[in-house]
């Protein structure tokens, strides 16, 4: 009686997990709590791209991609617990859309040995891959984001900054943080001013910040935030009539969720965004067959297209050509982790291959190494139409200004090394 | 007059309109103290619930829509209606009291006579319960509420203080509208319990369960009625709070903004929860517009706990909160 009841535990366990064979990509999402809202689309985006391989194309390689999913509810401590369940599994790379997860990650995954792909998010010196050996960021960065919109800035203003306000409204938090020192770097060599005011956790409550707002009158106004803080934002800035065209949102602060609840008044606002959005790729013609026609779509299907589920479908893609780039390396495709992350350092990402993946003039074009883990860091500026309800590009990709930000990211980076006895590498 | 007077100016009408806001939030936690002596943590999802509900019924939204077609394979999204915002509002309010008894069958009947911290316990259950119930029910996406109240700067206060100060004061007319709804709020509970049969057991069971049990009164029936008079103050609370951000499910975190209030204005003082949130809004406004540049800003969320805190040290039950003495 025991014998069966342990071999029935110990079949049903092997059936709930992914086959030895798979490939194993654990999406650490959250689809309940104060962020789900976002995190839903994200990780739909995510999981549906795999579907598509796995149905379309029979996997990567002829091998199987499993996507075993762990609830984070945006939570550190539940992100680490998911990343603890799920890397026995055979993880070949994280991407838990959270920076304080990434954060407590850093450390796991280097002595783990698991990439850990964090795509316009998460600690921006791990762009530099001779310290940061297993951690990736590419296409681009919060320092790329902050330099993008300075220079958009620039552009509208004839290349001059000089005596301007500019006020960075951002989340109390190591995300919101982040943007800061690049901010002071930039406002140093443009001469603008610059002003940091702090929203707390959650940021239902905005009220002081836009006062302050109102009456220090700044030209231009950049939002590092996330979740409800955005649409208050935006709402609030409605409310004191703030030029919508003048205040602009990093790609965290760029999606419908983010300006349909203030309406019409949210009209003209802008945001970064590192990739195309909407519905003009080829390839949502295959998810739509493939994936949702089928009855295999990881949400309701209602979310294609939508922002941040093309970014939770960009992530996949990434994740999906590096474990390739690393079967073609290692000649296998049961790639394992350290193979994937030969992958993530030797991939390019060209503009043939992104249209033959069915998504031309998506994302920029960029190629890892050794020592690059951050690519370009270019970004677009989209903008809010209200009335049709959609997000149209303004400009093309906009490429930050390195001459700024490498010396931030070394000295950052190099702190790094120096508190965890890092050796860099490939130097 | 100088200027930082004149800002100073409006960040306290501002501070006192930020504070109705977190005491319609307070006084539902002080509904239910008060005639049970339970906190109840459940609260703010009580409010984030009720909101998604009003959404849903007005934009005609098919509940547990997603679960119905993955179990079916149908493709029911909406009912094709758009009712206007009263009959969405009285039909929310009627699902409150519908959860009220509820909860009173399915909770609270089982928890008589159990020691506070055990009922304490049952609502932090209940507020997860409802969180994921509001989710599988109306989805988690944000959805904007529009039942017709203004928003956006008063243009007459700012023309009038123009004319005064020589500085235009911004004032949100939601927070207006918010204003006259609490007066109204606490002027109806008062009459309510003031006046009214069920008004007057509500307070003996407030008083001393034992001796209104003594005379008749049930308290069951007490307990719906209170708690479907909490689930309409969350309604209102809701309404208010998600015209602003949209109804996503960030709104049940409104109740951290109703605890200082609490502890300030006392858990059992309608009054209180008023006068308590005024307290809160302006102080913390005042702190940050005066001393938040100096380190650093974002000192509301904290300020409002340590105000509250400083209050305790002086006045344990609060502002007007009843003494407890208890002989042994």
């Amino acid at each position: 009686m025991k014998s069966k009841f342990t071999t029935a535990v110990v079949t049903a366990i092997a059936l709930a997990g992914p086959a030895m064979a798979d490939l194993v990509v654990p999406n650490l999402s959250y689809r309940t709590g104060a962020y789900a809202a976002n995190g839903i689309p994200y990780a739909d985006g995510f999981n549906d791209y795999f579907t598509l391989l796995n149905e379309r194309d029979g996997g990567i390689g002829g091998e199987i991609v499993q996507v075993p999913e762990c609830e984070t509810a945006y939570n550190t401590e539940k992100g680490v617990e998911c990343y603890e369940s799920t890397k026995g599994m055979g993880a070949l790379a994280y991407n838990p859309l959270s920076t304080g997860i990434t954060y407590q990650l850093i450390p796991k995954v280097t002595a783990d040995g698991i990439t850990l792909y964090t795509p316009g998010y998460g600690r921006t010196s791990a762009a530099n891959g001779s310290v940061f050996e297993w951690v990736f960021n590419y296409p681009a960065n919060y320092w790329d984001g902050a330099s993008v919109a300075i220079k958009y800035l620039l552009d509208e203003n004839g290349g001059d900054l000089a005596g301007k306000k500019v006020t960075l409204l951002y989340h109390n938090s190591a995300y919101g943080k982040e943007p800061i020192r690049t901010l002071q770097a930039l406002s140093e060599k443009h001469g603008f001013e610059l002003q940091a005011v702090p929203v707390d956790h959650p940021g239902q409550e905005q009220k002081s910040q836009w006062l302050q707002i109102r009456r220090d009158k700044p030209d231009y106004v950049l939002m590092w935030g996330w979740g409800v803080m955005n649409q208050v934002a935006i709402q609030e800035a409605v409310n004191i009539r703030y030029p919508m065209d003048h205040f602009i949102g990093i790609w965290w602060s760029g999606s419908e969720n983010d300006v349909k609840p203030a309406g019409d008044g949210a009209n003209g606002y802008k945001a970064l965004t590192m990739h195309g959005t909407g519905m003009d790729y080829p390839i949502y013609a295959d998810i739509q067959k493939y994936v949702v026609d089928a009855g295999k779509a990881a949400g309701a299907g209602d979310m294609v297209g939508t922002v941040l589920y093309s970014r939770g479908m960009y992530a996949a893609m990434v994740i999906a050509e590096a474990i390739r780039k690393g079967q073609e390396i290692h000649g296998t495709s049961a790639v394992n982790a350290a193979q994937v992350r030969d992958g993530f350092e030797n991939l390019e990402i060209t503009e043939e291959r992104m249209a033959e993946l069915g998504l031309p003039q998506f994302g920029p074009p960029f190629a890892a190494s050794c020592t690059d883990h951050g690519g370009p860091g270019a970004a677009m500026i989209q903008q809010w139409d209200a009335a049709a309800g959609t997000w149209n590009s303004i400009t093309g990709f906009i490429a930050p200004d390195d001459a700024v930000l490498d010396p931030l990211v070394a000295e950052d980076s190099a702190a790094f090394a120096a508190e965890n006895n890092i050796t860099p590498r490939c130097q | 007059m100088p200027d930082q007077l004149v800002y100073a100016m409006e960040v306290t009408l501002n501070g006192l309109m930020a504070g109705v806001m977190y005491s319609l939030v307070a006084l539902g936690f002080v509904l239910i103290f008060k005639a049970s002596g339970i906190f109840n943590y459940a609260q703010g999802v009580l409010a984030l619930f009720a909101a998604l509900t009003l959404v849903g019924l007005q934009q005609g939204q098919v509940p547990f829509a997603h679960l119905i077609n993955a179990v079916f394979g149908t493709d029911l999204h909406h009912f094709g209606w758009h009712l206007p915002a009263v009959v969405a509002i009285a039909l929310t309010a009627g699902v409150m009291v519908l959860m009220a008894i509820a909860v009173e069958k399915l909770v609270l009947k089982h928890l008589v006579n159990q020691a506070p911290i055990i009922l304490f316990m049952a609502t932090i259950g209940l507020a997860y319960f409802l969180e994921g119930f509001g989710d599988v029910m109306w989805g988690a996406d944000i959805k904007k509420l529009d039942v017709g109240l203004p928003q956006g700067i008063s243009e007459t206060i700012e023309s009038v203080t123009a004319d005064w100060f020589g500085y235009g004061f911004f004032i949100d007319n939601l927070d207006i509208v918010a204003t006259v709804v609490a007066v109204a709020l606490v002027t109806a509970l008062t009459v309510f319990s003031q006046y009214s049969k069920q008004g007057r057991a509500l307070r003996a069971v407030a008083d001393d369960h034992q001796a209104a049990l003594s005379v008749g009164i049930s308290l069951r029936f007490i307990w719906v009625l209170v708690w479907s008079i909490a689930g309409f103050v969350a309604l209102v609370a809701g309404i208010m709070w998600g015209t602003k951000s949209g109804v996503q499910f960030s709104l049940s975190l409104i109740a951290l903004k109703a605890l200082p209030v609490l502890m300030l204005g006392g858990f059992t003082s309608i009054p209180g929860a008023i006068v308590g949130g005024l307290i809160i809004g302006v102080g913390e406004k005042l702190f940050e517009f005066s001393i938040g540049p100096m380190i650093g800003g974002a000192t509301e969320n904290w300020f409002a706990y340590m105000l509250a805190l400083l209050f305790l040290v002086f006045r344990p039950q609060g502002l007007f909160g009843e003494r407890i003495i208890e002989r042994v």
